[in-house]
């Protein structure tokens, strides 16, 4: 029996290995361990072995049945597993066809210049505000110093709906409107349009601008100087070179114009910079004593100091945009490229 | 305000180059803006040494001369008598442009060669000597370019004046600049005006009838004129400054302006009727033809210069025709005052006569250099013309112009602005250098009296500017200011514009900027009706063009306009937006109320597949868009209307939006007219909503919502009901059982068609049950279910289709 039994192992083995199909694999399975298999048949002869020999026997019945079955397992594997490969060069596509993008739109180039500074100065502690486009004379002129028939009136042309209605021909107004409101300290931000009777390649009659005003006790020029150094270097990058020159606004006093080392040529001179190495960029100042009597603000007890900046200019440095009348032509060949 | 640097050195001794000077200008104010170079009017023109003169054989006039340029020698035929071997000419060589335009060519005079043309300083316009050839210093190296030998080239600064800084109008006034910034000696002009034997005060009389509007009119008279043209020397300097040569007169009183910042004019004293000038405001309607030829008819407030009879000029802005000196004056009244600068910039602005005289007056001139300027110019005068000064002036000075007095200053006032710590006689030295007197009174506390022209200067605080500024900027340190901490103000609805802007770009839209103003026919276009109060325009008085005078009061025709302009560059698959304000008109002398509005756009096709097939955008896409954005910020309190429309809209296709039943704004076709009236071709659709209501619904905070652990029960059911049927309105009804088991109800189909009879549609909804605690059971589910069909059938009328049994077995059951 025992000689029977190594027979049949040797012959189970034999008919496996030269097996391809998986049907073929389940074949042999069921001629030897099925309920009428071979080694079944086998082990139900264990009545014929004498009872010395029987445990013997029916261990090595099992051992080899285990051991076929082990070997019927894993020529079931191999053929899976080839049978899945068969299967994935199928399904093979073509990977470098486009994928299903959603196509996102873009925010407009100057508005995320807006963003953008608006998150440098919130990280300084600025709340944005806002006021009305259509403004008061009042607001857009003589409380900020700038009285009617001054020549100060002539730094800026002004869109008129009424005698004493303009376009705001700057945010500054807002600044006027928050301080009569509120107490300081005053630690805020008022971006928005501004019109002004302009137009050619570098104007346009309406433009973004961003205001500041910061109103505490004890702030200096020197502090002006540090803030807004600060600021432009993040906008720029810290190599950024920049001066502070004298300057004149009706509403500030003293009042400094800032430029920064021209970006596109670094200073050597280009068309960009008109050949003298610098960029206007932001316009300065300590708030003049008579803007914080015209909103009840004692001018020996609180100093403080505005600034602003056009948005437009900033995104065609930044971008390299010659002509500023794109950013309203609205052209979305040009949107899609910020 | 153009400055010569050359004739800036009249004033002061420069030492620095162009660059640097105008690097000193620009950081102490007085912005330079560009630096050019001035070349004279000709070229090719070089210096020669003449060799031999002789005699033209055939001409008595002309003789032959034989010159050189050092390295070649040239024979030039020249008919002028003053010049021998061994003079140093100009020669203006075969191919030099001499003023004129004149280009010397070879030629060949009565027979004799001629290879260039010796010149006057006439001829050159570097002088006005015309009888002769221009004789040159012996010490020049022949062969030089005579603008570098004789140093006739200028750089001129052309200077940005701030309004504040009136006292640079002036060639002295900049000279005072660079003295102070350099630390050199100014050097004014002398003059010594020689008198006659008349008496000008019996000749003429000044009577000032508006003394507040003229404070101070001081007049001189040159008799025995010659009127002819100005020195090249004059031409020059008016040239670099801008100004046009017109005669010497006029000439002198341009000079003498640019030089001190005192305007002045000059009268024909023969067309001065009564010999006298008498200064009064303009009456009602009156007529007057300026100096430019135009008549114009005057306000009752423009002040007048008058003889005894007429007026003769426009104060302080323009002559007048009457009067003008011509080539044959030669008795003239010469007029330098101070006029109030109000009065003349409204004038100057009414008459739109922006003169440079003007100009000068409005920023305030020096009330105290009036009579300077009237000596310095009457001087010139009679030098340059030949003229004599009649004894003394007349200076009718009714009202002293106040002048800024003993301003208080204080040290610490000074270092906290600035943030600085500069000592006492630092800012001495700074105040002084500019021509203030500052008193030390003690205890770091100063006064200072600013020099007459410095009109600017009144308060401490502009002394604080003058040593911040003189002080330099750069010297100043940087420091950051100490946060003090506040409670930050917020406005919600810039939130709500960032959230919107990222999801909106985030689904395919780009963000545009339109302008605020569009045309007045945008509410034709739109179809807007009469009623409608976006019609009533805030208008623009003054716009650059028709097409920007109104303010918008919808975001819509902005929308279209930018997508008429891109479908003509070709890209009509549009998908915009844009954030932005309305003004809509609250009435004379109210400021409009402004809102906030979102609009946008979409148009054309979007791809449906990979492979760029593309289908036709519909009412449903911008539907969505609108509705992803309720979606994202978690409302629920919205619904739309069809039953309220806008005029520019497909009335079949396009609804209101509500929130908390509060209209928010509307989503839509866009009308066939309108799109006809803007010249478009394929339909739009848009939306527009208000963000201000929008931002005052926002929902605050979320509350996590257990998930149910058992599965939901679904039931099918289609209702037949007329086609004008609105799906809202069926759904309001299956949910108006306020059944808690029915957890959802969705469409999950729509059809009309053969198998329906005509006008009906069948509209398939999908009931989802689902309880907290339990597994449904069908017999629960089937209650619940009919109970609710049934009622919805009986309000609607509507017939039942077919009815399905589904149950989905949830994941969540294993």
């Amino acid at each position: 029996m025992s000689g029977e039994l190594q027979q049949l192992e040797k012959d189970a083995l034999a008919e496996l290995a030269a097996v391809t199909t998986e049907e073929q694999i389940l074949a042999v399975r069921t001629k030897y361990l099925g309920r009428k298999g071979l080694l079944t048949g086998l082990l139900r002869n264990i009545a014929q072995v004498p009872d010395a020999e029987k445990p013997l026997f029916g261990k090595r019945c099992n051992e080899v049945k285990n051991s076929v079955n082990c070997k019927i397992e894993d020529a079931l594997k191999v053929q899976l597993t080839r049978k899945r490969e068969d299967l994935l060069l199928k399904e093979k596509i073509d990977v470098t066809l486009p994928g299903r993008v959603v196509k996102c739109g873009r925010i407009h180039p100057v508005i995320q210049v807006r963003r953008e500074i608006c998150a440098i100065f919130a990280s300084f502690g600025f709340s944005i505000v806002e006021g009305p486009e259509v403004e008061l004379d009042y607001y857009n002129f003589e409380a900020l110093n700038i009285p009617k028939d001054h020549p100060a009136r002539d730094m800026q042309d002004t869109f008129y709906i009424e005698e004493n209605i303009v376009l705001r021909t700057h945010t500054s107004p807002v600044q006027v409107r928050i301080m009569e409101k509120m107490k300081p300290p005053v630690r805020i931000l008022s971006p928005g349009r501004v019109y002004r009777p302009d137009s050619d390649v570098s104007h346009t009659p309406m433009f973004h601008q961003i205001e500041g005003l910061l109103v505490e006790k004890g702030v200096s020029f020197a502090d002006l100087k540090g803030m807004l150094t600060a600021f432009l270097k993040k906008v720029f990058g810290r190599e950024t070179t920049l001066r502070f020159r004298p300057s004149f606004f009706p509403f500030t006093e003293p009042s400094a114009e800032v430029d920064i080392r021209c970006v596109m040529c670094n200073g050597r001179g280009c068309r960009v910079c008109g050949q003298s190495g610098w960029l206007e960029i932001l316009g300065s100042g300590m708030v003049d004593p008579a803007v914080f009597q015209n909103v009840g603000y004692d001018p020996e007890e609180y100093t403080g100091f505005a600034f602003g900046l056009g948005l437009e200019r900033i995104a065609m440095l930044k971008y390299g945009i010659s002509d500023i009348r794109l950013f309203f032509e609205n052209d979305i060949r040009f949107l899609r490229q910020f | 305000m153009l400055v010569s640097i050359k004739w800036l050195k009249d004033y002061v001794d420069i030492d620095l180059t162009a660059v640097e000077l105008a690097d000193k200008l620009t950081m102490a104010g007085l912005e330079v803006d560009e630096i050019r170079n001035i070349k004279p009017t000709f070229s090719g023109v070089v210096v020669a040494k003449i060799i031999s003169v002789k005699n033209h054989p055939s001409a008595d006039k002309l003789s032959l001369c034989e010159v050189t340029d050092g390295s070649q020698s040239y024979p030039v035929v020249c008919g002028a008598k003053n010049i021998k071997a061994g003079d140093m000419v100009p020669l203006a060589k075969v191919g030099a442009t001499i003023p004129g335009g004149y280009i010397i060519k070879s030629s060949v005079l009565r027979g004799e060669k001629s290879a260039g043309m010796l010149c006057s300083e006439a001829e050159l316009e570097i002088g006005d000597d015309k009888s002769g050839i221009m004789q040159l210093p012996q010490n020049l190296q022949p062969g030089l370019p005579l603008e570098q030998a004789l140093d006739l080239d200028d750089t001129v600064l052309d200077v940005g004046i701030t309004p504040n800084r009136a006292d640079c109008l002036s060639m002295i006034g900049i000279a005072r600049e660079v003295a102070a910034l350099t630390g050199k000696k100014l050097k004014m002009p002398v003059y010594n005006v020689r008198e006659a034997a008349e008496d000008i005060r019996k000749t003429t009389s000044i009577k000032i009838i508006d003394a507040d509007l003229c404070p101070r009119y001081t007049v001189r008279m040159i008799k025995n004129v010659k009127i002819g043209p100005s020195p090249a020397w004059m031409k020059r300097r008016l040239d670099a400054a801008g100004l046009r040569a017109i005669n010497n007169v006029v000439d002198i009183t341009n000079f003498v302006m640019l030089e001190t910042g005192q305007p002045l004019h000059a009268f024909d004293f023969r067309f001065l009727e009564e010999g006298r000038i008498v200064v009064r405001k303009s009456k009602f309607n009156e007529e007057f033809i300026s100096l430019d030829g135009k008549s114009r008819k005057l306000d009752g407030d423009t002040l007048l210069i008058c003889d005894g009879v007429k007026p003769v000029a426009i104060a302080g802005i323009m002559g007048g025709l009457n009067s003008e000196v011509k080539e044959d004056t030669q008795l003239i009244l010469l007029e330098s005052a101070y006029f109030n600068p109000t009065s003349i910039r409204r004038s100057a602005r009414k008459l739109a006569m922006p003169t440079d005289a003007a100009f000068r007056f409005e920023r305030g001139i020096d009330p105290e250099g009036v009579l300077i300027a009237l000596n310095r110019a009457a001087q010139l005068i009679a030098e340059l013309s030949g003229g004599s000064v009649y004894k003394n002036y007349i200076d009718e000075y009714p009202r002293k112009v106040p002048s800024a007095k003993d301003i208080p200053l204080r040290l610490n006032r000074i270092n906290e602005t600035i943030g600085t710590a500069i000592k006492g006689k630092d800012i001495i030295k700074i105040l002084k250098s500019i021509g203030m007197n500052a008193i030390d009174v003690g205890k770091d506390k100063y006064l200072v009296t600013p020099p007459t022209y410095r009109v600017d200067i009144t308060r401490e605080i502009d002394l604080i500017e003058e040593v911040a500024r003189l002080y330099g900027y750069d010297k100043v340190p940087a420091k950051l200011p100490t946060i003090s901490v506040t409670e930050m103000v917020e406005i919600p609805r810039l939130a709500l514009e960032e959230r919107i802007r990222l999801l909106l770009t985030g689904t395919g839209y780009s963000e545009v900027v339109n302008y605020s103003f569009i045309t007045p026919s945008s509410a034709d276009h739109l179809r807007l009706e009469e009623r409608d109060k976006r019609r009533c325009f805030v208008h623009i008085k003054n716009p650059l063009v028709e097409d920007q005078s109104v303010m918008r009061t919808t975001m819509v025709y902005g929308l279209l306009d930018t997508l008429k302009k891109n479908v003509n560059n070709g890209c009509s698959d549009l998908s915009i937006f844009e954030i932005g304000r309305i003004f809509l008109n609250c009435g004379q002398g109210k400021l409009p109320e402004e809102s906030n509005m979102l609009a946008g756009l979409l148009s054309g096709a979007v791809s449906k597949d990979l492979w760029g097939s593309k289908v036709a955008v519909d009412f449903y896409d911008i539907k969505g868009c609108a509705e992803n954005i309720f979606l994202d910020l978690k409302l629920n309190n919205f619904h739309y209307s069809s039953v309220d429309t806008q005029s520019f809209l497909h009335s079949g296709k396009s609804c209101g939006i509500y929130l908390d039943n509060i209209n928010i704004g509307y989503i839509g076709a866009v009308h066939p007219n309108v799109l006809e009236n803007m010249d478009l071709k394929d339909c739009a659709y848009i939306f527009e909503m208000n963000l201000d209501i929008l931002a005052n619904h926002l929902q605050h905070g979320i509350t996590y919502k257990e998930i149910s652990k058992f599965p939901a029960v679904m039931r099918d059911v289609a209702f037949v009901v007329p086609a004008s049927i609105e799906t809202d309105y069926m759904l309001k009804i299956v949910l108006s059982h306020n059944e808690d088991l029915l957890e959802n109800v969705g469409i999950f189909d729509i059809y009309a068609g053969s198998s329906l009879p005509e006008g009906e549609k069948s509209l398939g909804l999908r009931f989802s049950y689902r309880a907290w605690d339990r597994t449904l059971t069908d017999i629960e589910v089937n209650n619940i279910h009919e109970k609710i069909v049934r009622n919805t059938v009986q309000k609607t009328g509507a017939k039942i289709r077919g009815e399905q049994l589904y149950e989905v077995k949830t994941e969540e059951k294993k």
